[in-house]
Order: structure tokens, then C-alpha cells, then sequence
């Protein structure tokens, strides 16, 4: 017997719509991991990348003035904090590429058909993908830095380093997610991915601290979200972890850890009611 | 009980006009089989019906619902199954089926066993289990169309479920539909395949230029130009006297009509007859009479008949019209949400 076709009481469904929720975001994620663990190179780039980073440009300024670098013993230390969110932010950027390519190839199609309890599902699993993505590269690159000899973070370090790199790869998820569903195609989302990528590193204090810039990048840098990431994070590496201490010494003012996360905070929560209508309209 | 109601639907892209007034009625349970050449707006209707898609006006009933604020409830009760199959290549057919049963909300057990009946049932074992990116057009349209009946829809939706396939493919999926039929399921399935709608559907309706010019059961349009021909000979060279007596015997069985005696073709008789059963009637009554069968050939009207009829030209000028005319791949782009 191929179809009974009575109605939907036969118990073959869970009728819960948290249930249901859940079941189906968690097939989603679950598809992406596949996919990932099947292709596993997206993962490994993303942490090879920044690695090299580390050394080269560890080994580059090796004989520089530290003493100029606040609180840092050589540059390969102040860099980790630095390239730890780079990682976290390039790994986040790329977050829109699997929706494109579902809307490119139609098997959004087959997700819009379907009776998903919230569409809110497809959005949450890109984002529990991502993130989890986007910590492990994080984590590899704080373990080998710390292999390198550059340290690493107390527990209540550890914890603050967590909830940074959280912020900051929720609102670039986001950001991400957006563009995935404005833009045409897959090649204008990579060009925009490739063209973001290393300014907004080279804008913000991953690489050197903002005393070392001209005055037009230091204001650049001192707004940059990434700076909001990196300092707190170079904090839990020196310091005991105290919020309250300044850790930005911007052209308009100066900037604590408090405000950083606040404004890391402030960034996911607007992007995502930015977009939010935006996948309301597209995901109707 | 009409399950599908569609009331003047129209839409638009751009200057084209893809729906133009559409108006259709599909029966519950009924296979109903649209008709039309390539651009008359079958699949741009299918999307509407399953919520792909807005139109510009009109309604759309489904299950005495309005799919168009009702989308979830719409959405619960139908599979579809698209013209482009869209699948993840990465992913087995297995873990496709997996992933479409959760999003169909199925539990464990009955999602496991459904899945196994469905593979049974398509012929899928073989290669079920390998990635989908190694797959043939026919099995990942049949993946598709267990995917699409996985959660046991009221409504199929089929956007030219065979064409281009595999001949195995295709005799599994025909296969499978005719036995759907006998459930109570209702199937919608779009097709410019003349036969493929003339041996599956109950009910079809020909659509052309976004507009449905004739609908009915296969048979019934058919039967509206004037039944099959048939053309009768008793022997090889008849003679007059012969052939009037057979048309005498002949002209009063009833369904036949149209009787005429052809001289030149060795006294033969041609004649339009209203169905099948016609046939056999007339088979007894000669033998009765102990008239011998020489030949007896019957052509039937197709349903390119009755488009040509409809529409002046037949299917294959349509198509050949239009083909060259779109630009696929930006009406790819262009349907992407
Ligand atoms: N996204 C789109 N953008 C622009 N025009 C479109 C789009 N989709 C369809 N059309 C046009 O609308 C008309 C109807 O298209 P539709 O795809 O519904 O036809 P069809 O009957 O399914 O044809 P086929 O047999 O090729 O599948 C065609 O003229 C087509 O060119
Ligand atoms: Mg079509």
C-alpha cells in the first residue's frame, strides 16, 4: 500500500510546534554538517589561513620594538588576539554561501514547500552551523598559538574570549545572511566576501594598535567591529579580566571592556532586526 | 468534490503574460493531467498551487482551503515534485529522505518504515545509498517522487515527472501513479507529452497561452471531434452488393455512424464509432451474419487532434514557435526567492 491518505491523526507526525521546531532545524543543521565532514576543506582553509598569518607575520616583526605594544612580550602574542577574531570573522562572512547556493540550485524550494513550522529553521540552523564552525577554527587557532608559545587565557579569560567571538560571529552571520538573500547570485557574494575580508583585518587593531596609525585609520579602526572583538580578547590574554578597564583609546573618546561587548551587543541585535524583514519577504 | 479550484488566476513577468485568466476544476482522487505546449504556463500554475508562488489575481482552493493565506495547511497536504529536481549532491538519497521526512514533522518509526516501502517500492535499493551527485536524471526523479510522497499527500503535484527519462525510469513512475490512482489520492501532473497524459489522466485540461481552451476526460474530447475512424473491409476486393449489405447491417448497431462505402478502396467501409465497445458489438454482429474479417483498422483522434483543433496548429508548431523565444536562465534567476 503506497498511500493511505487518510488525515493526519495517524500519529505519524508530532503535533508539537516546539517539537516540531526543533526536529527540523535540527535536519537542517544536520544536513550542513554532513555536507562539511563530506568537504571538509571550507574548515581547513579557514583555519590554514590564519595560521600562516600567524607565523609569517610573527616571524616578520619578530625583531620589532615591543615595548611600543601595550602589554604584549613579543608581536606573535599581540597578533594572536588579533587573528583569533580574524578567524572567527572570515568563518562567519562565508555564513551566507550555503543559503545562495540552496536558492541558486532550488532546494530552497524544497524547504519553502515543505509545512515548516517557522521558517525561522532555516535562518537558526545556518547560524548553529556557523558558529560552531567559526569557534572550532577560533579554538585551533588559539591552541596553536599557545603551542607557539604566546600564551593562553584563565578560565575567566577563556570564558570572556567565548562571548566575544559569540557577539561578533551572530552579527556577521547575520550580515551574512542578509546579503545571501539580496544579492543575485554566488559570484557577487564571494566578491563581496573577498573584497571585505582584508580591509576591515587591516582597518582594525589585529595588527598593529591604533598609536601606530595615521589619524584617519586610527578613527577607522577605533569603529571597526572587529576592534570591539580584539581588544577584550587581548585583555583576557595579559590582564586579569576587568570590564571596566580601558581598553580603546579612540579619537572620540575612551572605551571600555563594558562598552565593547554593549556595542558588539547592539550590532547583533540591530543587524538581525535589519534583515529580519528582509527573510520575512523572502522566506514568505 | 472539486480538491484543487483555481478562479481566473493571472500573472505576469515583466510584459509576458505566463497566466491569463486560468480557470481550473480538479476532482478529489482524479489524475488530471495538463496539457500544453512549452511556455503555456503549466508550471508557473503548479507553483501557485503549491504556494511557490503568488499570483497577480485570483483565487486558489485547495481542499476547500484558500492556499494562499492558508499556505501551511496547504503546504501539509501536497508533495511536489518539480520539473528542475533539486537535490542535495552531497547527501545519499537516504539522508535526502531523512531530512525531508523531518521537515515534514514524521516520527522516528513511521519515517524509517515509509522510507523502506517507498525504496521497495521505486526500485531505489541498488543505489539508494550513494551520494545523490552520482545519480541519473530518472533516479533523482525518482528520489524526487519519493520525497514527494513520503508523507502520504491528499495532493501530488507532478511537473513533467518523465520527460526525458530512462524507459525503465519512466515504466517505474507511470507504474507507481497508476496505482496511486486507485487510492484516493488526487495527482496534478503537467506535461507536454502527449501520451504520457493520454494513458495516465482521467481528467485533462489543455492549456494554451496561460488559458485552459478545452478540458474534459480524454475520451470525451476525443469522442467531441466525431469518435475513432475505423475503416472495415470483408474481403480483399468486396463488391458493391456485398459491402451495401454490411452497410445496412452496420449502420444500425448503435454508437456507429457516418457510414460511407469507398469504391476505390476496394469497396471498404469508413466510419466514425463512438468508443471501444463499439467495436466488439460490431465484431459479433458481422460474425452473426458470417461476414469474415478481412481487416479492420481504427484510428483514433488524439489529443493533438483536439488541440489542433483548439487552436488551429498542432502541438509540435507550438512548441517550435516558442522554442528560441525564452531565455531560461534568467527565468531561473528570476524565480529564485
Ligand atoms: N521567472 C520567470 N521570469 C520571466 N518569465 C518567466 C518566468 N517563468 C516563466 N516565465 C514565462 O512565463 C511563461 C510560462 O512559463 P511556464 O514555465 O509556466 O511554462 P510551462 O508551460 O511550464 O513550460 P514548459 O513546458 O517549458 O515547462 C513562459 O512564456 C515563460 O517564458
Ligand atoms: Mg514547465
Amino acid at each position: 500500500m503506497i498511500a493511505t491518505n487518510s488525515s493526519f491523526s495517524q500519529g505519524k507526525q508530532s503535533r508539537n510546534d516546539l517539537n516540531e521546531i526543533f526536529q527540523e532545524s535540527f535536519a537542517l543543521t544536520w544536513r550542513l554538517f554532513i555536507q562539511l565532514i563530506r568537504r571538509p576543506s571550507t574548515l581547513f582553509a579557514g583555519i590554514l589561513q590564519p595560521l600562516i598569518w600567524l607565523l609569517l607575520f610573527a616571524a616578520l616583526f619578530s625583531k620589532a620594538p615591543v615595548d611600543f605594544l601595550p602589554g604584549s612580550s613579543s608581536y606573535g602574542e599581540f597578533l594572536g588576539a588579533g587573528l583569533i577574531v580574524f578567524t572567527a570573522f572570515s568563518g562567519a562572512l562565508n555564513a551566507g554561501l550555503p543559503v545562495m547556493f540552496d536558492r541558486e540550485f532550488g532546494f530552497l524550494n524544497r524547504l519553502l514547500v515543505a509545512p515548516l513550522s517557522s521558517r525561522s529553521s532555516i535562518v537558526i540552523s545556518s547560524v548553529i552551523y556557523i558558529t560552531t564552525i567559526s569557534l572550532l577554527q577560533s579554538f585551533a587557532i588559539m591552541a596553536t598559538s599557545a603551542f607557539l608559545g604566546y600564551g593562553w587565557p584563565s578560565l575567566g579569560g577563556f570564558f570572556l574570549i567565548t562571548i566575544t567571538l559569540l557577539l561578533l560571529v551572530f552579527a556577521i552571520t547575520g550580515l551574512s545572511l542578509g546579503l545571501a538573500f539580496v544579492l543575485p547570485g554566488h559570484i557577487e557574494l564571494i566578491a563581496i566576501i573577498f573584497i571585505a575580508n582584508l580591509p576591515v583585518l587591516f582597518a582594525s587593531t589585529a595588527l598593529a594598535p591604533i598609536s601606530f596609525m595615521p589619524e584617519w585609520l586610527g578613527l577607522i579602526a577605533s569603529i571597526n567591529p572587529l576592534t570591539f572583538a580584539i581588544e577584550p580578547i587581548r585583555m583576557a590574554y595579559h590582564n586579569s579580566v576587568d570590564l571596566k578597564l580601558v581598553l580603546i583609546n579612540a579619537p572620540y573618546g575612551e572605551v571600555n571592556g563594558y562598552s565593547c561587548l554593549a556595542i558588539l551587543f547592539i550590532l547583533t541585535v540591530g543587524l538581525f532586526f535589519l534583515i529580519r524583514p528582509l527573510l520575512n519577504r523572502k522566506l514568505a | 468534490m472539486f480538491f484543487i479550484q483555481l478562479k481566473n488566476l493571472y500573472k505576469s513577468y515583466g510584459s509576458i503574460k505566463a497566466l491569463n485568466g486560468l480557470n481550473l476544476k480538479v476532482p478529489k482522487g482524479a489524475l488530471y493531467g495538463l496539457l500544453g505546449p512549452n511556455g503555456a504556463g503549466k508550471s508557473t500554475a503548479l507553483r501557485i498551487i503549491c504556494t511557490l508562488l503568488d499570483p497577480d489575481s485570483g483565487d486558489v482552493e485547495v481542499a476547500g482551503h484558500n492556499a494562499l493565506i492558508e499556505e501551511k495547511e496547504t503546504r501539509r497536504r501536497l508533495g511536489y515534485v518539480a520539473q528542475e529536481v533539486a537535490i542535495d549532491k552531497i547527501l545519499t538519497g537516504r539522508e535526502l529522505l531523512l531530512l525531508q521526512g523531518d521537515l515534514y514533522h514524521l516520527n522516528k518509526n513511521y519515517k524509517k518504515a515509509r522510507i523502506e516501502e517507498l525504496i521497495e517500492r521505486l526500485e531505489m535499493n541498488e543505489w539508494i545509498d550513494r551520494r545523490c551527485g552520482s545519480f541519473s536524471g530518472g533516479m533523482k526523479r525518482r528520489l524526487d517522487l519519493a520525497s514527494g510522497l513520503l508523507h502520504e499527500p491528499e495532493l501530488l503535484i507532478l511537473d513533467e515527472p518523465t520527460v526525458g527519462l530512462d524507459i525503465e525510469s519512466r515504466a517505474v513512475i507511470w507504474g507507481l501513479l497508476k496505482e496511486l490512482k486507485n487510492n484516493e489520492t488526487t495527482i496534478l501532473l503537467s506535461s507536454h507529452y502527449l501520451e504520457e497524459v493520454d494513458e495516465l489522466s482521467d481528467e485533462i485540461a489543455i492549456i494554451d497561452k496561460g488559458k485552459v481552451i478545452a478540458s474534459g476526460k480524454p475520451d470525451d474530447l476525443k469522442k467531441k471531434l466525431g469518435g475513432d475512424r475505423v475503416t472495415l473491409r470483408v474481403r480483399e476486393f468486396s463488391d458493391e452488393l456485398e459491402a451495401e449489405s454490411v452497410r445496412k447491417l452496420i449502420k444500425n448497431i448503435n454508437g456507429v455512424s457516418n457510414v460511407v462505402v469507398n469504391k476505390k478502396q476496394g469497396y471498404s467501409l469508413n466510419f466514425l464509432v463512438q468508443s471501444n465497445d463499439v467495436i466488439s458489438n460490431l465484431s459479433e454482429c458481422l460474425a452473426k451474419e458470417n461476414f469474415d474479417v478481412f481487416a479492420l483498422s481504427h484510428s483514433r483522434p488524439s489529443l493533438d487532434d483536439v488541440y489542433l483543433q483548439a487552436t488551429g496548429k498542432t502541438l509540435m508548431d507550438a512548441e517550435l514557435e516558442l522554442a528560441g523565444k525564452r531565455d531560461l536562465k534568467l527565468e531561473n534567476k528570476k524565480s529564485m526567492r
